[in-house]
């Protein structure tokens, strides 16, 4: 009676202690959210290392570009504890740091000696500081992401068709340089037979839902003259959003809509123009730098028959290009804030941040893309390089919802509906933006 | 037999016993049965309206919970009753209203009245008429935006091969003037049948004898259908009219997945427009304002509409 009762004690302790020891290691693990894209993938490759490293298993939460910012905006907003960790989108820094959603990571990085001169300037304003311009780092520049272009290659180096484009505009085909360039191409491409073929000129931005038509027009728009607002007085639209020259960049995004996208490409973002490039429907694609390594690969469109170029410029001169890519940031609501403060140290790494660009990723961090052998490291390494140097954003501001909400409609309306000028776009948008910031107190 | 062993039970049971049942009144005891659902409908519905209500007053907005909420009176009310894009997002939902309505009750009601003939072979047909009722919107949303394809679909294809027009030039979702009709078509094509059961159920419900007094009379078919089937059919075939009417008032699923409001602003109708207020501008108030419109709108209309449902019954 006596040893079966010792067995019986001992057989209790023993799952007692089990479910402990299960219990402290489920207590450590992190819950890093972000988008579901091949990014991600490589960054769950990459954050066995991390487990590797400390013992704190990572799990991870990724929804669709098209209900991320709704679905993680909402855990934010009501305060949720499923994210330890977030790559939340570079304009979502403004309403995160203002709302306190995001933790403050000054003095992590003072006692860490992480230092933000160490990652690419533009990455560190867009993706870290709120407010803009000043060294309050609200999170670390985790994924560098600029929209560029990629065309094909074997197509534009057909003897016959390099030929008959010379003739007809008096310039060897080529990755353009200008805007007016990139029109040109497209139109010559448009319904063109090609292997037996129908193809288009190029693929755009025209979605409606979320952001996309705004960060496909502002892609033009920046290098034709359009700025937010008045350098000297902030907030004040009026001749800066709706000036002469950004009006001509919008009537060029319609324009080159018109002529040159595939039959029904009136809500295209990322996925669908990845699609329209893959399937072999048009010669040139506008797309974040994501995109590139997954069409690199592709047996396709992919290897030799790939090429890339940085967004060209305006009529001016002036070139600029629509900044994505996150930054990655601790949630104030959870209760692992040392664990996942732990993980930003380890991704700060250089050793950490090469295997991240090599795995498919896009470092942020100078000693890897500064790197001499970067640019040869990938056919796109460049082409990322001279985009990310260019780079522009859209407002970051805690409003940043209702402001591209009122572009999104603006665009849209003008752009794919025909309805209205381009005039009339934008000076509807300096009405819909003013009233947004005086709704804010700001005007 | 049964009555005399419950009375045998009842005699049986222990006076102090069915004193304590009989403790309870069956008003009481209906209450103690209902109040879990009245609790439910309470936190569920009732309690989210009245916050709407109260959220309607103000500036809040859900995206910032730090902000002070401000008391804003009529504000949000004056703002939506004078913004013209609300007014245009309404006259869009009542074109689609008008519309599916008038041709989901015609397709319906002829629909109906030729499977009362009980032909052969009526219930197989009855079931195939009936199956895209069943399919859930998310699916029929995104299976015809694949008809609609202007390169692939089959929709474009059969246009084409009728009219001779290329595929590629049938742009159903991305041209201004199509993409309403695009909508229309889908709803039409999925909620005839709801109608035509609704009808059907009207048509079964005229007694035979009514007919068969009329042909004594003489009655042409024609003189049949006007005088003994339409009016009698009438108050099921209003009913079904509520329904839908009310449905599409709110209607979202299809046009969110079909058009999303587009192109441009196209086919925003007032709940995509609500929507966009709500959770990607996150202007709370403001949209609980709208919504409340909405729902007056819709409420009103709907008592104005079973008024006249009531009195065509009684006639």
């Amino acid at each position: 009676m006596k040893s079966s009762l010792k067995l019986a004690l001992g057989l209790a302790s023993a799952i007692t202690a089990s479910t402990a020891v299960s219990n402290v290691a489920h207590a450590e693990d992190l819950t890093l959210c972000w988008a579901a894209w091949d990014p991600a993938n490589a960054l769950v490759e990459l954050s066995k290392d991390f487990t590797k490293e400390t013992g704190i298993g990572m799990k991870f939460e990724f929804v669709p570009w098209t209900n991320y910012a709704d679905r993680f905006l909402n855990e934010l907003n009501s305060h949720g504890k499923l994210c330890d960790l977030i790559i939340g989108d570079s304009q979502w820094i403004g309403g995160a740091a203002e709302n306190g959603h995001y933790v403050k990571l000054n003095d992590f990085f003072d006692k860490e000696k992480i230092s933000m001169d160490d990652f690419v300037p533009a990455t560190v304003v867009g993706y870290s500081e709120w407010p803009k311009n000043t060294p309050n780092y609200w999170a670390m520049p985790a994924m560098g992401d600029v929209v560029g272009w990629t065309y094909r290659k074997d197509w534009f180096s057909k003897p016959e068709l390099q030929k008959e484009f010379k003739a007809k505009y008096g310039w060897d085909l080529g990755p353009p340089a200008t805007f007016d360039q990139l029109k040109q191409i497209a139109e010559f491409f448009q319904k063109r037979q090609i292997d037996g073929k129908t193809v288009y000129g190029a693929s755009i931005y025209t979605e409606r839902g979320s952001e996309g038509i705004t960060m496909g027009a502002m892609d033009v728009l920046y290098s034709y003259g359009f700025q937010y607002e008045n350098p000297k007085k902030p907030y004040d639209m009026e001749g800066f959003v709706n000036s002469p020259d950004a009006v001509k960049g919008l009537e060029f995004y319609k324009a080159l809509y018109d002529c040159c996208t595939p039959p029904g490409a009136s809500n295209s973002y990322m996925g669908e123009g990845v699609d329209a490039f893959k399937s072999g429907q048009v010669a040139m694609h506008m797309n974040f730098t994501f995109t590139w390594p997954g069409l690199q690969k592709d047996e396709n469109v992919g290897g030799d028959k790939i090429g890339y170029f940085v967004n060209p410029k305006g009529p001016g001169g002036a070139q600029f290009a629509q900044l994505g890519g996150q930054g990655i940031s601790v949630v104030s609501y959870s209760d692992k804030q040392e664990s996942a403060l732990k993980y930003i140290k380890w991704f700060a790494n250089k050793d950490v941040q090469a295997k991240w660009w090599s795995l498919g990723g896009y470092s942020c961090l100078n000693a890897v893309v500064k790197d001499p052998k970067f640019p040869a490291s990938q056919p796109y390494a460049q082409a990322f390089l001279d985009s990310m140097a260019i780079v522009k954003d859209f407002w970051a501001e805690p409003s940043y919802a209702p402001l591209l909400q009122a572009s999104q409609k603006r665009f849209h309306d003008y752009v794919v509906a025909g309805q209205g000028s381009a005039k009339d776009a934008l000076d509807g948008l300096v009405k819909d933006w003013t009233q947004v910031f005086q709704d804010d107190g700001k005007l | 037999m049964l009555n005399r062993t419950a009375e045998n039970v009842a005699r049986a049971t222990p006076e102090p016993l069915a004193r304590k049942v009989r403790g309870i009144s069956d008003k009481g005891l209906a209450w103690l049965f209902i109040s879990p659902t009245i609790l439910l409908l309470l936190a569920i519905n009732i309690f989210p309206l009245f916050w709407a209500i109260y959220l309607s007053f103000t500036n809040y907005r859900a995206n910032r919970p730090n902000e002070v909420v401000k008391n804003l009176g009529f504000a949000n009310y004056q703002r939506i009753l004078g913004d013209k894009d609300v007014w245009i997002a309404m006259q869009t939902t009542a074109h689609f209203v008008f519309w599916t309505i008038l041709l989901q009750t015609l397709i319906g009601f002829t629909l109906a009245w030729l499977i009362d003939r009980k032909f052969r072979g009526h219930a197989f047909w009855t079931t195939l008429i009936l199956v895209p009722m069943m399919l859930s919107p998310a699916v029929v949303g995104n299976f015809w935006r694949f008809l609609y394809e202007p390169q692939i679909g089959l929709f474009s294809y059969v246009i084409s091969f009728v009219s001779g027009i290329p595929p590629t030039s049938i742009q159903m979702l991305s041209n201004v003037s199509l993409a309403p009709w695009s909508i229309i078509i889908v709803d039409t094509w999925m909620w005839t049948p709801y109608v035509m059961l609704i009808c059907l159920a009207g048509l079964r419900s005229i007694p035979e004898y009514i007919y068969e007094a009329a042909e004594v009379d003489r009655a042409s078919n024609w003189r049949q259908f006007w005088s003994i089937t339409l009016p009698m059919a009438l108050p099921f075939i209003m009913l079904a009219v509520l329904f839908r009417g009310i449905e599409n008032f709110k209607m979202f699923d299809m046009v969110n997945l079909l058009t999303g409001g587009g192109p441009g602003s196209t086919t925003e109708v007032a709940s995509i427009t609500l929507k966009r207020q709500a959770f990607e501008s996150w202007r709370t108030g403001y949209s609980s304002a709208f919504a409340i419109i909405l729902f007056v709108a819709v409420f009103g209309l709907a008592n104005i509409y079973v008024k006249a449902l009531n009195k065509v019954k009684q006639r």
